[in-house]
Parts: structure tokens; sequence; C-alpha cells
């Protein structure tokens, strides 16, 4: 699954435009995430311009709000 | 915002306020929602545009300009230069105060336009209308329209609402990091790139001037070589070690499809238009005047469709078609010359500019450069020449 660094995520949503799955959604202040349908590829965290993402094992905490 | 209208457009940027005007101006009932707080902002571009590009759809005003360019400057890793003095006028742009003007024109024509609204879901109804789920102020609500417009940029999601999957391999991905950078040593009138598999693998680094002693630094790294390394991070690089003095006065991120074209433009009732189409040069990464173009022809198309009572995806093919045998054509020639530049060395760079070395500004041609490039490839010296015959 996918975390998010809410403190250097720029919101510029170059990671929704790769994301395979559909699990990301920018709203015009938040980027959301749907990890329940993430499937791990990374591809968004290879893109960030920001190095924001990062993959995290699922046991970890996310620091997720509920969509 | 009334509960219902011929177009909706979603997104307002250079191809969704292109998209509304040219739609009002045939004649038909137009909202654009854009999702910020604010057309035009915040900038996710390097604002080059050609003149050419520009007059096609619109008279050029002069406060849009900050800076107006004819020389292009080249330098390979070990920093040799390759000059060229063009024919073709550059601008660089202010976009916060373009897009503001091309909102503008749209509302004049007719067309109404909301901020701070997100469409968030889209459904067909049977009798041919789309439903389309806008969040707007604090309320959720359902609009109606009979042509849905997606001009919702790279992070478009309307478009595979509609099942026109618009998710980029990463091959085909810029991801980009840019300064406004102020106290920089340039030339005003000339625009530089910088060709390296260091500072920019698969991508390249501009320097867009944007009047005295300013322009806008940045890079673009592509999605399939960032190698654990994000742009804003090559950008530093590039900076401490290229303009060591410059002060920052915008730090800006995003990403630049560089893509061939999408197999469909059109769905029942849908268009994609702009960024969400991937419609953006994919050698240089320019988009912002096949955006407009492809507006206007998804605009007209759209109106003429209501018009007609047709708005099913075969009568919206004009537009696709339009744009596959105008700018599309173009770009598929343009993408397998940037797949053959993605994959360049730095020794075959430095190999390019060699070659170059000696001559004078006015004699080289950027058509020249690129037939130089793919040169160990014969198959692309005809689309090199014909990238850049006006050049």
């Amino acid at each position: 699954m996918i975390r998010v660094n809410r403190e250097t995520c720029d919101l510029c949503g170059v990671c929704v435009s790769v994301c395979p799955e559909d699990c990301l959604e920018l709203t015009e202040t938040y980027l959301k995430t749907d990890n329940k349908i993430c499937i791990g590829c990374g591809f968004c965290v290879k893109v960030c311009p920001t190095a924001a993402l990062s993959e995290v094992n699922e046991k970890e905490e996310s620091d997720e709000r509920p969509l | 915002m009334k509960d219902r209208y011929d177009v909706l457009v979603i997104g307002g940027g250079p191809a969704g306020t292109t998209a509304a005007r040219f739609a009002a101006l045939n004649g038909v009932s137009v909202a654009l929602i854009e999702r910020d707080r604010e057309i035009g902002v915040p900038v996710r571009c390097a604002e080059g545009v050609s003149d050419t590009g520009l007059k096609k759809i619109i008279d050029i005003n002069p406060n849009w300009i900050a800076a107006t360019v004819r020389k292009f400057r080249f330098y390979s890793p070990t920093k040799q230069q390759v000059e060229l003095h063009s024919k073709e006028t550059g601008y660089v742009l202010h976009r916060r105060v373009f897009d503001h003007a091309l909102a503008v024109e749209a509302v004049k024509s007719g067309a109404e336009i909301f901020t701070k609204a997100t469409a968030y879901g889209l459904t067909r109804t049977e009798n041919s209308f789309s439903n389309v789920l806008v969040r707007y102020e604090n309320r959720e609500r359902t609009v109606q329209a009979k042509i849905v417009i997606a001009a919702d940029g790279v992070e478009s999601r309307i478009a595979r609402m509609a099942g026109i999957r618009t998710n980029l391999p990463l091959k085909d991905i810029e991801s980009c990091a840019q300064v406004l950078a102020g106290n920089v040593d340039i030339d005003p009138e000339r625009i530089d790139f910088y060709l390296s598999q260091k500072w920019s693998p698969g991508g390249y680094v501009w320097v867009f001037p944007k009047g005295d002693r300013m322009a806008n630094i940045g890079l673009g790294v592509n999605g399939s070589m960032t190698n654990g390394r994000s742009a804003a991070a090559h950008l530093n690089e590039f900076l401490d070690e290229n303009f060591p003095n410059a002060s920052r006065l915008t730090t800006i991120y995003g990403g630049v499809p560089v893509a061939t074209n999408l197999a469909e433009l059109v769905a029942d009732g849908l268009m994609v238009v702009g960024d969400a189409a991937h419609q953006v040069n994919p050698l240089t990464g320019g988009g912002i005047s096949s955006a407009m173009a492809s507006g206007k022809m998804a605009g007209t198309v759209a109106a003429d469709a209501i018009r007609c009572g047709d708005t099913s995806k075969k009568k919206l093919r004009a537009y696709e078609s339009e744009w596959n045998r105008t700018i599309g054509k173009d770009y598929r020639r343009f993408y397998r010359l940037k797949e053959w530049i993605r994959n360049m060395t730095d020794a075959e760079f430095e190999e390019i500019a060699a070659a170059f070395q000696g001559m004078a500004p006015t004699d080289v041609k950027m058509s020249g450069i690129f037939r130089m490039a793919v040169k160990n490839k014969p198959s692309l010296i005809v689309d090199a020449i014909k990238a850049f015959a006006g050049f």
C-alpha cells in the first residue's frame, strides 16, 4: 500500500496519471488513496517529483483517513 | 449552477476554456467547472508556445507575453554548445494571465464558469444524457449534460469513468520540477536546453527566459528512468552546479504526458481533450497550442452534434478523426523520435554537438540536428526532417 508524505506532496497529480488501478484521486487540497485496490506496483512512487510517496508493508500503520 | 446543460466541460485549462468558448459560440448552452479556486492557478507549465500555434486559435495580447524568443541553444553533457536562430517566433507566457484571458473569452461567448466545483462521478442515462456528480459549494449535486468534455488534465479520471483508459505507462510520462529563477545570467531572447542522462534521464533541462535575469528553469525525468531519484533532486543538483546564485520565486512540480495518441478520444456523449487526452508534443512536451486546437475542434463538433440531436460516439468521432488527421498525425511521428532520443547516451549527445561546432547559428537547422541524432536509424530520418520542416 501507498503512504503519502503530506508535508512534501505538491498535489501535482503525476501519480494519478500512471496508476493502473485508479486508486489515486486528486482534489484541490488532498491526494486520496484507496489502498484496498492498490496492487503495490510502485509506479506512483517512481514518478513522484518530490519523493512524497512510499510503499509500505500492509501491516504498518497507514496515515490515511478513510475515503 | 443549473441542473442541465447541453455541454459540461470539466477542467479550466486552455483545452477546457477553448472547448467551452467554441461550443458556446456555436449556440449551445455550456458550463465549465474547475476544481481549483482560481482559473490559471496553480501554474504547472514551462509556459513556452510558438507564435504559429497560438495565433491559429486566438488574437495574441502582449500582456500575456513574458518573453519573445527566436534563438535556441543546446548544451551537451560537457557543455558543447549548438545554437540556432529560428524563423519561428516563440513566446514564454504568463500562464496565469493567459489562462484567465481564455476563460474571459469563454464567458464572453456565453459559457458559464464555476470554480471550486469538482466532478467525481459520471453515469450515462438511458435517454442519452450524462449525469455528472458535482461537489460545489459544499453540496453534492447531479448536473445533466448531453455531452461531457473531459479537460481534467494529466490526472484525468473522467475519461476513465467513461471507459477510455488514459492510464500512462512509465515510459510515456515525464516527471517534472521547475523553479522561476531570479538573478540568473541568461539571454532574455534565447531558450536553452541541456541534454544529458546525468541531469535529466530520458528528458531534458529547459531554461525559458521570463524577462530580465529571470527564467523558468526546470527538467523532466522519464518515468521509466527515475532510478530512485526524484525530479526535485535532479533539479537541485542542476541548479547547484549551474545556477548557484538563483533565487527561487516559484517552485512547481508536475507531469507531462509524452505518449502517442489515445486509441479513442470519444465515447457516447463524451470527448477527451488536452493533457487528459495526452495531446502533448511527445518530443518537446509542449501542449498549450495542441490543447487549444483540440478544444476548438471538440467544442465545435459538440455544438454540431447537439444541433443534430445525435451525441453518439459515432457522431463525435468527427473530432477524433480531425485530430488524428492533423496534429495527431504529426505527434505519431514525434513519438517515434522521442522513443529513440529517450534512449540516447551522453556519448551520443556529445557526438551530435561535435558535428555542429564552428557552424553559424543562422546555418543550423532544427531538422539538421535531429537528422544527426537519428543518423544510425535511417527509418527515422524522414520523421526528423518532417518534424522540424519549419525551423
